[in-house]
């Protein structure tokens, strides 16, 4: 037991709706999220470390002990997704204080924004499956909110399509848990970890399992993406950099959870599903990646690109493989997080996200042209850059699995995903400048600092990769031997 | 008594599924509420109706009924009551400023 486990989820909340009342006081209101975010960063910082300690860090809700009661679970993947996700919320909270307009501020981004991180540290912190449910709705709720807020036409349009899909999907999340629960008779995932290994994956769990795929391959955009492109582009950029940098995660998160710790027996099945929804991913996500012309889709593209990637990485399942998906996935999320602000300091200085309207604009903007290039490299997989490592280790896991038709496909679109990065490079910052100085629609100021701390990161977990994978070493571990995940939060089965 | 839950809930998913395929907006947001009553259904249906006793201390039986499924209903029903409250203010707020209920001039132009 440990109190500090909740933490990552009440500071955010508290805080949240405490700023519900401070609806005039914009500058009270970004203080309080700076620190409030600052804080669940620190707490899910020390949860690292005694994960790294003592092992897995359990708390049972109001006493009441798994698998009867709601049980939250910190394991170092939930860990270090709790991290990131803290990290990315404080760069782009940064980037609104500049990006976005007085009339959001008023009307409640930063609330939002916090049950935003609320809603996701809970997904990863659950240890209980309709739990997930409920902290994914309220992801989700706060989403749909954040994507329509300032009622533009698009965003208006775009908001319909997503949440009408969304919770399409929660309902089928429902239907699943409810045949999961009829069949096994349990909620808790450690339980349920347990039931399934020792009745055997049937026909009936599997079905449930793909089930749950398909709910988790929607929220993920996994193959199931038609939503994405569009609603990702209708929100300012701040915002939509957290969408990218978070949303899909909080899928892939439950995908790997849900095929390490419960469907883990018929991989022979589910994981050559897997497997092809992934490719099929990283293809259409590429092609889309490239044929476009506008940054908003470009970069919403290259989310799916890597969606697949990661997943790849999950479904083969080996050590190297799954180290590789937790290090791709820490990532990618600071990755995204970054090229999407700086794709949005780009269009608000263009004034428009047409890359045949933008030119030249490295004249007077050095250091972000410097910036996205290096991001560009990153999300491509170049070396020192954090991707490459992850990139490696997917691959190389995928190759000594004789997956070598993934490993092509994998490697073919991250070159096109570089393809599609370095035509904004080169499109917005070559050529003849077309804007004088002050001729810039936005002086997009406030992006310097969200944007040096995420590449010094991206740069740091490139170089620092030996570091960090002893952490990810820790998640792995667990997600390969789903026992310690059991002992940990069962300690009465005792094996 | 489940197997004629089990059939009211197959219903109410194929009249759902039928609403949520329609082109207004109006009939989406009534298409997936009736989908949300389908799930609550289905939910209560394959984990069983009353099989005992309330399940609590003071009855004196050796069989109780399973409270968790109608916990989880509770829950669903607070969330989709949310959700369609705000559905259907957005889908408002889309007629006002586009004009249309109809998703198919919802779609968006390519060039815009």
């Amino acid at each position: 037991m440990n109190n500090l486990v909740i933490l990552p989820i009440l500071l955010p909340l508290f805080s949240g709706v405490l700023l519900f009342f401070l609806r005039r006081q914009i500058r009270t209101q970004q203080a309080i999220t700076l620190v409030a975010t600052t804080a669940t960063l620190i707490s899910s910082l020390v949860l690292i470390g005694s994960i790294s300690r003592d092992g897995i860090q359990i708390l049972n809700m109001g006493g009441w002990e798994a698998p009867y009661g709601i049980t939250l679970v910190a394991d170092m993947l939930a860990a270090l997704l709790t991290a990131t996700a803290s990290i990315v919320t404080i760069a782009c909270l940064l980037y609104t204080f500049h990006s976005i307009g007085e009339d959001r501020k008023k009307f409640y981004v930063y609330p939002l924004l916090l049950l935003l991180l609320c809603g996701v540290n809970g997904s990863f912190l659950t240890g209980d499956i309709f739990n997930l449910f409920v902290f994914f709705e309220v992801m989700l709720i706060s989403s749909y909110a954040l994507i329509s807020l300032g009622g533009g036409k698009v965003q208006l349009r775009e908001t319909i399509k997503y949440m009408i899909t969304n919770i399409i999907s929660s309902m089928l999340f429902i239907v699943a848990v409810a045949y999961l629960y009829s069949i096994t008779g349990t909620l808790s995932m450690a339980h349920l970890s347990e039931r399934v290994a020792l009745a055997g994956q049937d026909g009936l769990i599997t079905t449930v399992s793909l089930l749950f795929l398909i709910v988790f391959g929607l929220k993920a955009g996994l193959l199931l993406f038609f939503w994405l492109p569009g609603s990702y582009s209708a929100p300012p950029a701040a915002i939509a950099a957290i969408f990218a940098a978070l949303l899909t995660k909080v899928g892939i998160y439950a995908i790997m959870r849900m095929f390490t710790l419960i469907f883990y027996h018929q991989s022979d099945f589910t994981h050559t599903v897997l497997v092809w929804m992934s490719a099929l991913t990283m293809i259409l996500g590429a092609v889309g990646a490239i044929a476009y012309g506008d940054i908003r889709r470009i970069l919403a593209y290259n989310v799916i690109v890597s969606v697949g990637f990661v997943v790849f990485g999950v479904a083969v399942a080996s050590r190297e493989a799954l180290t590789g998906a937790v290090f791709y996935l820490i990532h990618d999320m600071l990755a995204k997080a970054l090229i999407f602000i700086l794709g949005g300091v780009i269009m608000s200085i263009a004034g428009t996200d047409r890359l045949r309207d933008i030119s030249g604009l490295i004249r007077f903007r050095p250091t972000l042209g410097w910036l996205f290039f290096l991001s560009a490299l990153a999300l491509a997989g170049v070396p020192p850059l954090s991707g490459f490592v992850g990139k490696v280790m997917i691959l190389q896991g995928g190759i000594a699995q004789s997956y070598y038709v993934m490993a092509a496909i994998g490697l073919l679109t991250s070159l096109l995903v570089l393809y599609s990065v370095m035509k904004i490079f080169i499109n917005s910052f070559w050529g003849e400048t077309l804007l004088s100085e002050g001729e810039e629609k936005s002086p997009g100021k406030g992006y310097l600092l969200p944007g040096a701390m995420l590449a010094a990161l991206l740069i740091g977990l490139g170089l620092g990769a030996e570091t960090v994978l002893t952490y990810v070493g820790q998640a792995v571990e667990v997600m390969l031997n789903p026992m310690l995940y059991i002992e940990a939060v069962l300690p009465q089965t005792g094996m | 008594m489940e197997t004629f839950m089990t059939i009211i809930a197959g219903i109410l998913f194929t009249v759902g599924t039928y609403l949520i395929l329609s082109k207004g907006l109006v009939r989406i947001i009534l298409g997936i509420s009736l989908f949300t009553h389908g799930v609550h259904l289905m939910l209560m249906a394959v984990n069983g109706l009353k099989r005992g006793a309330a399940p609590l201390l003071g009855e004196n039986n050796d069989v109780f009924t399973d409270p968790v499924p109608q916990a989880l209903i509770l829950t669903s029903i607070v969330i989709s009551f949310a959700l369609t409250a705000f559905s259907l203010v957005l889908g408002y707020r889309t007629y006002v400023e586009l004009g249309t209920d109809d998703l198919e001039k919802l779609r968006g132009e390519p060039n815009e």
